[in-house]
């Protein structure tokens, strides 16, 4: 199916692709006042619900996601509705509860791992690589493990060094691993639904500035069999003149640059990731094809990440059509710092983005 | 009675008696009072100490005095928060003074502390001051951190305070790792390795006191048991919530970690015994009023009447207090003045606190590294903003 895609015309492929995007952005210009809204929070309760109720081998596991009713409120409700064997509040263990999860998983069960952030999954990640990643291959097929980690990644504000980083390049870089990032409330909704679904397992990172915000969402997304694709980009955004791709919350940020870069004359075509792995290389190269230009956003670490990987990408299968060198923009490459001041320096803001693609447009100074 | 002079140290341990005005703690007496604890120790493959701890008047003053302030400190941090000049995470100790302010007195700066993220008035026990402490809540340059920890990263190294970690566990096998180096250094002096009930099943914490005993490193850890695990009561974390009893082959011991007197009997006595014999654990029976953070109401997975209840019956200061009216070491009134005065010192820190800088933006780039072997960093735009490191 790859094969034939690839040989389709790339306008074709995003719109045959994104077709939800032409159905949100109907009903915005038509019925923008009827168009519902929903919070990212919501997608991902409702997603989770959704789930639960069509397989009862789905079952979530993390600190607090019961009785608490979920840190940050993801799980609420799910606890009264579906009791607490589907539902398990775990002590504070991570390599321990995950370990235990993945199990669950090998024996054929669909586990949705809760970590509190994250920066939690250190000490668990060697089950997420070695146990989880890894095990459909060392048992060539036998065992499977249809599990989803999910939870807050990246900063959030004032949280400090241990509680900011972004994990997206870490699972992103590793086999066996399918690894999402939801930005809008549809997006949450199709990809985790997606993600438990697939029988591999999903790394899903989160975004726990994003879970308050609203987002415009289409009879279709509100559905219980709503899906969306794994692997496969938006564009949020058409454009001619410079690619901007991002994910999670610099989506949002990217979109904003894009506004103030319309005033300049300068049409950004804004790419939604959604998925870190497999990326979506088909998506930005045809881009890129088209503007020549690209600048990739990310709150991560800049080195080895998700942009370098991108960069390498597009030089690899599209240096032709590159009008100018890539542009990277991403976290700063320290320790997040508390204080207000510096930590903002520590993070892409939008004017960051709008100036690369100034560089990248020849249109700086 | 004269008001105390502003000092910037905020624990008395450190300034001579001498220039107190303040009745009570110059002229209190430093000859031995006897006083039992509430409770009797419970010893866990040990023989645990005896429950009359010795004391003075001056050493009940301190504690009173100590405790009012960290107790007001962690008020007015409450408040802080809700004005939004402290942001992100925010855990207080209040109700849990106790534990740090008995620990001191048992110990010297030379011995260690490590903890999580509740510690705030663990770091005033080391010698940390009130603009410290208030300015790094606050972000600024003045803080202990210099703006670039926050609440969960305080530290007092000259002080023997190691942090200050967000990873709930972290700071167990990390205080070992002090003890190993201070037996590897044969300097005589231990680590207390403090962690919550949330922390106690943690495996890393398991393997960490496994390799303590085994190489009789002077680690001595303290679970500080206020009940709940954030929102998680200890029943629903721990299979078995004896958290004293949980090193097996570890001796513990169970402390009333709401009496100042017993946390310090205990911590002497298990001082000792790290030095002679390796690892113990003390579990201290202790209360948090406040939620696990100022995110958390508090209230969802307690009731109000339990929390008024402790409130009530066992509040760490109101305890020193009965003691000192008692023993007729000061009057009412003047513990009520050394109520006044402290918080006008916490007011006093919070004023110089808000006038202290920002840090500087060059301040992103500092301490990466010690030495940064010319190494290049980079901002956000790694063309607009970039810079050898220091």
């Amino acid at each position: 199916m790859l094969g034939i895609i690839r040989q389709k015309v790339a306008g074709k492929l995003n719109h045959a692709l994104n077709f939800e995007q032409g159905v949100g952005a109907v009903a915005l210009r038509a019925f923008s006042s009827s168009a519902k809204q929903m919070t990212v929070r919501d997608a991902l309760n409702s997603a989770l619900e959704e789930e639960m109720s069509a397989d009862p081998k789905v079952f979530i596991m993390g600190e607090e996601v019961g009785e608490y009713q979920g840190a940050y409120k993801i799980t609420k409700g799910l606890l009264d509705k579906f009791g607490p064997e589907r539902v398990v509040d775990t002590p504070i263990t991570e390599a321990g509860f995950t370990g235990i999860g993945v199990g669950a998983a090998y024996h054929g069960l669909r586990p949705v791992i809760e970590f509190m952030t994250f920066n939690f999954s250190m000490q668990a990640i060697d089950h997420i690589i070695n146990s989880a990643a890894k095990s459909n291959y060392m048992s060539s097929g036998q065992i499977s493990v249809p599990i989803v980690f999910r939870g807050p990644n990246g900063a959030a504000a004032g949280v400090g060094a241990q509680h900011s980083q972004c994990y997206a390049a870490w699972y992103g870089s590793c086999p066996g691993l399918k690894v999402l990032a939801p930005y809008s409330a549809e997006d949450a909704r199709g990809l985790l639904k997606a993600a438990i679904r697939d029988p591999d397992p999903v790394v899903f990172l989160e975004n726990e500035l994003l879970y308050g915000e609203s987002f415009p969402v289409s009879a279709e997304t509100l559905d219980s069999s709503f899906c969306l694709p794994i692997g496969k980009a938006k564009i949020e955004r058409e454009g001619k003149d410079v690619t901007i791709t991002a994910y999670s919350k610099m989506v949002g940020f990217s979109l904003q640059a894009a506004d103030i870069l319309a005033k300049e004359g300068i049409n950004a075509e804004v790419i939604n990731l959604r998925s870190i792995r497999p990326l979506d290389r088909s998506t930005i190269n045809a881009s890129v094809r088209k503007t020549n230009r690209l600048v990739t956003v990310e709150e991560g670490f800049p080195q080895h990440g998700v942009g370098a990987e991108i960069c390498a990408t597009v030089v690899e299968d599209s240096f032709e059509y590159l009008d100018a060198p890539v542009e990277r923009i991403a976290g700063a490459d320290v320790p997040t710092p508390y204080a207000a001041n510096i930590e903002r320096l520590a993070f892409p803001q939008v004017e960051d983005i709008v100036r690369a693609s100034k560089r990248a447009c020849y249109r700086s100074r | 009675m004269a008001q105390l002079t502003h000092r910037a140290s905020a624990l008395h341990k450190s300034i001579p008696a001498v220039l107190f005005a303040a009745r009570g703690l110059a002229t209190a007496s430093t000859s031995p009072i006897t006083v039992e604890t509430s409770l009797p120790f419970t010893g866990h493959k040990i023989d645990p100490p005896s429950r009359s701890v010795e004391t003075s008047s001056q050493e009940l003053l301190t504690f009173f005095r100590d405790m009012a302030l960290m107790r007001r400190m962690e008020i007015a941090a409450d408040s802080l928060y809700k004005a939004k000049l402290i942001r992100g995470f925010c855990h207080l100790y209040d109700g849990q003074e106790a534990v740090c302010v008995g620990m001191e007195a048992a110990i010297n700066k030379k011995d260690c502390i490590i903890t999580a993220y509740r510690d705030h008035c663990i770091f005033l026990g080391r010698g940390g001051t009130l603009l410290e402490a208030f300015a790094e809540l606050m972000g600024r340059k003045s803080g202990c951190s210099k703006g670039k920890g926050g609440s969960m990263h305080f530290y007092k190294k000259e002080g023997g305070f190691y942090g200050g970690h967000g990873i709930v566990g972290a700071q167990v096998p990390l205080g070992c790792g002090l003890a190993f180096a201070q037996k590897y250094s044969k300097d005589e002096s231990v680590t207390f390795a403090m962690y919550g009930d949330g922390a106690a099943n943690q495996g890393q914490l398991f393997e960490a006191l496994n390799m303590a005993a085994l190489w009789d490193l002077p680690a001595i850890l303290v679970c500080e048991n206020n009940h709940y695990g954030m929102g998680t009561a200890e029943w629903r974390a721990a299979k078995s919530p004896a958290y004293y009893k949980r090193g097996d082959y570890v001796p513990g011991l169970k402390v009333d970690g709401m009496d100042v007197l017993a946390v310090k009997q205990a911590c002497k006595f298990a001082k000792e015994h790290a030095l002679k014999n390796g690892p113990i654990i003390l579990e201290m029976d202790t209360y948090r009023y406040h939620g696990h953070s100022m995110s958390d109401p508090g209230s969802t997975y307690r009731t109000r009447d339990e929390i008024s209840g402790v409130r009530q019956e066992r509040d760490p200061i109101e305890r020193v207090r009965k003691l000192i009216l008692t023993h007729d070491i000061a009057t009412e009134k003047e513990l009520k003045d050394t109520e006044k005065e402290v918080r006008k010192e916490v007011d006093e820190a919070i004023a110089q606190a808000k006038e202290s800088p920002m840090p500087d933006p060059s301040e992103l780039f500092t301490n990466v590294y010690v030495k940064g072997l010319g190494t290049e960093s980079f901002g956000a735009d790694r063309k607009e903003l970039r810079t050898v490191l220091p």
